[in-house]
């Protein structure tokens, strides 16, 4: 939830990083971490198992700049994949301000994006929440391997309400501040509207 | 929709802001810091120095949640408080509606203290935070009425 504090002169909002295990949740997380300046973020909390599986959450604050002389900060979260982490997964939806969901371009993967994608909308709307009201984006990672399906067929899949759809190779960086940027400007937005 | 903004204006901020001084005062805390339940810090109080105050917010309602789905699988409805004690330094939370208060602290305190105190505090913390959420806030200016996309923009550059 938008929480706008007046004394301070600071915005905070929370987004969430959706997806299949593996799917380059934390990559984007890390790759935002590695190229942006110590004093406008904070730490990046991995709350992993001993296996390296992102086991509750990972965390960062990130601060964008300033909006009519507020700060505006982003709390970024993302979700842990596995199947069995759902309890997790709710909890971590409370007050979310706009989602990514990131999917994973390989074929052999897209069972796992869709089951992800249909937890997402279901887990929403158990926190009371609707994706199709929801700022949200689609990104499609993952693009620079060789097994993948072609970018029309997984947005035709996935797609769910003319979001944005970015191809991304998060690994590398590329489309993952894209995929913030288009997050963030819609929840500004629906801000706006008050 | 994602849910409505909470607006805290100056006033309620520094009002809040007195309680968990006092509150600090009377536990003998390190620290006191007031929690959204969704983990955005609302205020805080005492030597937070180099403290990493963002990061403690947003696990201790991690924290809190998990203990709640806990709770809820064996018929609970929540644990309205929580407690860890380590060699030197503790962290004592109580849960208030949809408020999480905080309270770091080390030898010079004890963990009854700080409960009772906790306790004694809470039900002011609850109404002030119910008339944060309940005012109506059409008299503030909300920094995003006039936003341009050109001010979203300029956020990424
Ligand atoms: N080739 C390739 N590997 C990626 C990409 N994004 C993430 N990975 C790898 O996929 C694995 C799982 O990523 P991770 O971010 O931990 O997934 P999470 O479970 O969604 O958090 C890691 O080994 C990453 O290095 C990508 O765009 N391309
Ligand atoms: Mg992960």
């Amino acid at each position: 939830m938008t929480f706008i504090n007046y004394a301070s002169r600071e915005i905070n909002c929370k987004i969430v990083y959706y997806g299949p295990g593996l799917c380059g949740k934390t990559t984007n997380l890390q790759y935002i971490f590695d190229s942006t300046a110590p004093q406008s973020r904070g730490k990046l909390i991995s709350l992993a198992t001993e296996t390296d599986r992102t086991l509750f959450f990972d965390f960062m604050p990130l601060e964008l700049g300033t909006v009519r002389g507020f700060k505006t900060r982003f709390h970024l979260y993302t979700v842990p994949g596995q199947v069995f982490y759902d309890a997790s997964r709710k909890l971590i939806l409370k007050g979310v301000d706009g989602v990514v969901f990131v999917a994973d371009s390989q074929e052999e993967r897209m069972d796992a994006n869709i089951e992800s994608l249909y937890n997402l909308e279901e887990n929403l709307r158990a926190q009371g929440y609707d994706l199709m009201k929801m700022p949200y984006v689609l990104q499609l990672n993952k693009r620079d391997l060789p097994n993948i399906i072609h970018t029309e067929d997984l947005a035709a899949e996935l797609q769910r309400k003319g979001e944005p759809v970015v191809e991304a190779v998060a690994s590398s960086g590329a489309g993952v501040f894209d995929t913030l940027k288009a997050v963030a400007k819609q929840v500004l937005t629906e801000l706006r509207k008050g | 929709m994602p849910d409505t903004p909470i607006l805290l204006r100056e006033q309620q901020y520094h009002e809040i802001k007195a309680v968990l001084a006092r509150l600090r005062m009377d536990s003998s805390a390190k620290v006191v810091f007031l929690v959204d339940k969704d983990g955005q810090e609302i205020a805080s109080q005492g030597e937070v120095g180099s403290l990493d105050t963002t990061s403690l917010a947003s696990l201790a309602a991690g924290n809190v949640a998990a203990t709640g789905g806990m709770a809820q699988l064996i018929g609970e409805k929540e644990f309205p408080t929580l407690s860890h004690e380590g060699e030197r330094e503790s962290i004592h939370i109580c849960v208030i509606g949809r408020l999480l208060l905080m309270i770091v602290f080390d030898e010079r305190s004890s963990l009854g203290l700080v409960k009772l105190r906790s306790r004694q505090i809470s039900n002011q913390l609850a109404t002030m935070f119910k008339a944060v959420t309940e005012a109506s806030n059409e008299d503030l200016d909300s920094p995003f009425a006039g936003i341009t996309d050109e001010d979203i923009d300029s956020l990424f550059s």
